[in-house]
């Protein structure tokens, strides 16, 4: 990739529609081997860009789900007890207890992040790092900054390329400044109703023109209205879905399930003049 | 171009943005390979509320308009050296020596617990297969009794809004300085409260409480004004996503805006946090009667009322926190 509008055709070529400041950012973390830190409202398509990164650049994608109490033997790696067990007791019988030989890789289970560095290059998706913990952030920022783990009992495993990393986070809680100063950090917005428009048709084929618009209208006006939850990307998808399963032509009151997940933002939007 | 670059940088830091070295080095590699402002922008910015001051500090430093898409991050309150332009009455207070001050600089605030997710080692509760395992290899092999491990404890998050306007400007110093000495104690989230809402934890993580109070005073842009609880209790429940918190508001309930209002955004507030603690300075006097409407609004919403106006009232208020 040499250019940002080179990566925002991959981009798009992977399904994702990119506005410049995305592709610039992607760009960046490309060029100068950092995670890539996003932020952004819920449904502003943090996730579905590192699906589109590892789609575009042709890489695999390892995941990792974050929650509080996370820890190394889930992100990192373990050792697969069972079977260290196993091996000892055979061992034992032939008499030659060899402590080394139960540290070797094949007694290693690589979790995700040690699959990253081992598989790079890759895409890594740490998602929501906000609901991880302080602990985690700190084991993280060690990984994410030497690209490499060392294992006590077994030595370093260092990755050839880096990964690209991207993180994202909902902010329900601030992360460290120490993870954020390895990052480049990127806040993604709601898109522009052409793009939202655009979004539509391109991951629902068989969207009318007139509906996708009228569905990016009324959501783009939803924002405004200062909602406890306000719509997201995901959430103007699953409408029109549901609009379209329905055979509708134009967004109604009985479908806003699919949008607003609240009493009192559903009661909102009905007084409003936003769906007929 | 490079001189230049770092100039804005330091113009940024004055705007309040945290560009320490390592910032500016990454900034400058990165404008090798794109263009200046997004080059700064993802380099230098590591929050939403920093978008603002930088474009507002990128227009005044290297002049046009920044080539931002668009702007819908909206902010409640930001102060950027270069525009400052607010119908309100933005008053700068310069924060004087308040009597107080070397008292509650003396507190040793506690957090409040929660039961953690996290696993650490135990003498009883689940086992341990880890630790089992590596017992056993170590003696070669031998049956080890089974170690074992259990949640732990952990502090709970806690939230103290301050309510900042005219009414409670004789407080508001000493509130601050209680605020900056909870900061340094435990993990807080402080936000003041006027006609708008402001978020000041940032300006109090600064150790010297001074200059920490300085820079909060330069951030709040409705010292002494009028109060809106209700309004900005709802741009707070907006805000805050985080579950389970320990919520301090210190008011006196003097409320210029509808209370019916105030009282739904109490009732919700209360329904994601833990415990909702209010401290009301007026409610330590003799012969005081809950009759505001803030405060009638406000009362059946709230786990506890307690006072808030002397040092000691702040110990109790500690206190009632740490058993939350």
């Amino acid at each position: 990739m040499e250019s940002p509008e080179e990566l925002a055709a991959g981009l798009d070529g992977a399904g994702y529609l990119p506005d410049g400041g995305v592709a610039t950012a992607a760009f960046l973390a490309l060029r100068m081997g950092r995670p890539l830190f996003l932020e952004g409202e819920p449904g502003t398509g943090k996730t579905s860009l590192a699906l589109a990164l590892a789609k575009a650049l042709d890489v695999p994608l390892i995941r990792l789900q974050c929650h509080e109490g996370i820890d190394a033997t889930q992100a990192l790696y373990d050792w697969d007890y069972p079977r260290q067990l196993m091996h000892l007791r055979v061992l034992e019988t032939r008499g030659e207890v060899d402590e080394a030989s139960l540290y070797t890789r094949r007694f290693l289970l690589a979790r995700p992040l040690l699959q990253a560095l081992e598989n790079a290059p890759c895409v890594l998706l740490v998602d929501e790092i906000d609901r991880a913990d302080d602990e985690f952030e700190a084991f993280l920022l060690e990984v994410l900054s030497e690209n490499a783990v060392s294992i006590p009992e077994f030595g370093e495993i260092r990755a050839t390329t880096p990964p690209l990393t991207v993180l994202t986070s909902n902010r329900t809680r601030e992360v460290h400044d120490a993870l954020k100063r390895r990052c480049l950090y990127h806040w993604l917005e709601h898109p522009s109703l052409d793009r939202e428009v655009a979004i539509l048709r391109r991951t629902l084929p068989g969207l009318d023109e007139r509906l996708a618009r009228k569905v990016a209208e009324a959501v783009g006006q939803m924002r405004g209205l200062d909602l406890l939850k306000p719509p997201g990307v995901a959430e103007s998808l699953d409408w029109a879905r549901a609009l379209q399963a329905l055979g509708r032509t134009e967004p109604d009151a009985t479908t806003l399930g699919a949008v607003l997940k609240y009493r009192e933002d559903a009661d909102r939007v009905i007084g409003s003049t936003i769906v007929g | 171009m490079t001189e230049a670059c770092v100039g804005f940088t330091s113009v940024l830091r004055g705007a309040g943005l945290q560009c320490g070295p390592d910032r500016v080095q990454a900034f400058l590699r990165a404008t090798e390979h794109v263009d200046l402002y997004w080059a700064g922008r993802l380099t230098l910015c590591a929050d939403p509320d920093d978008l603002p001051r930088y474009d507002a500090v990128y227009r005044a430093y290297f002049g046009g308009t920044p080539p931002r898409p668009r702007a819908t991050v909206e902010l409640d309150s930001m102060t950027v050296g270069v525009a400052a332009s607010d119908v309100e009455v933005l008053k700068h207070k310069d924060i004087s020596e308040f009597d107080a001050a070397p008292l509650i600089a003396r507190l040793r605030p506690l957090p409040p617990r929660r039961r953690s997710r996290r696993l650490r080692k135990a003498r009883r509760g689940r086992v341990d297969l880890a630790r089992t395992v590596r017992a056993m290899i170590e003696t070669g092999g031998e049956i080890a009794l089974p170690r074992h491990r259990r949640r732990g404890v952990k502090a709970r998050r806690l939230v103290l809004l301050i309510d900042v306007s005219g009414s409670m400007a004789p407080y508001s110093d000493a509130l601050l300085r209680f605020a900056h000495v909870i900061a340094h104690a435990m993990p807080v989230e402080v936000r003041t409260i006027g006609t708008r809402l402001t978020r000041v934890t940032r300006q109090l993580r600064e150790r010297d409480p001074e200059r920490a109070l300085r820079a909060a005073g330069r951030a709040i842009p409705d010292y002494e004004g009028g109060t809106r609880l209700g309004d900005a209790l709802r741009r707070f429940n907006q805000q805050w996503r985080q579950r389970g918190a320990v919520v301090v508001l210190f008011s006196d309930g003097w409320e210029r805006g509808a209370p019916a209002l105030l009282a739904t955004e109490m009732a919700r507030l209360r329904r994601v946090s833990h415990k909702v603690v209010w401290a009301n300075p007026h409610a330590g006097k003799a012969g005081y009667e809950p009759v505001q409407r803030g405060v009638v609004a406000v009362l059946p919403h709230v786990d506890a009322m307690v006072a808030g106006h002397s040092v000691h009232a702040l110990e109790e208020l500690l206190k009632e926190v740490r058993r939350a």
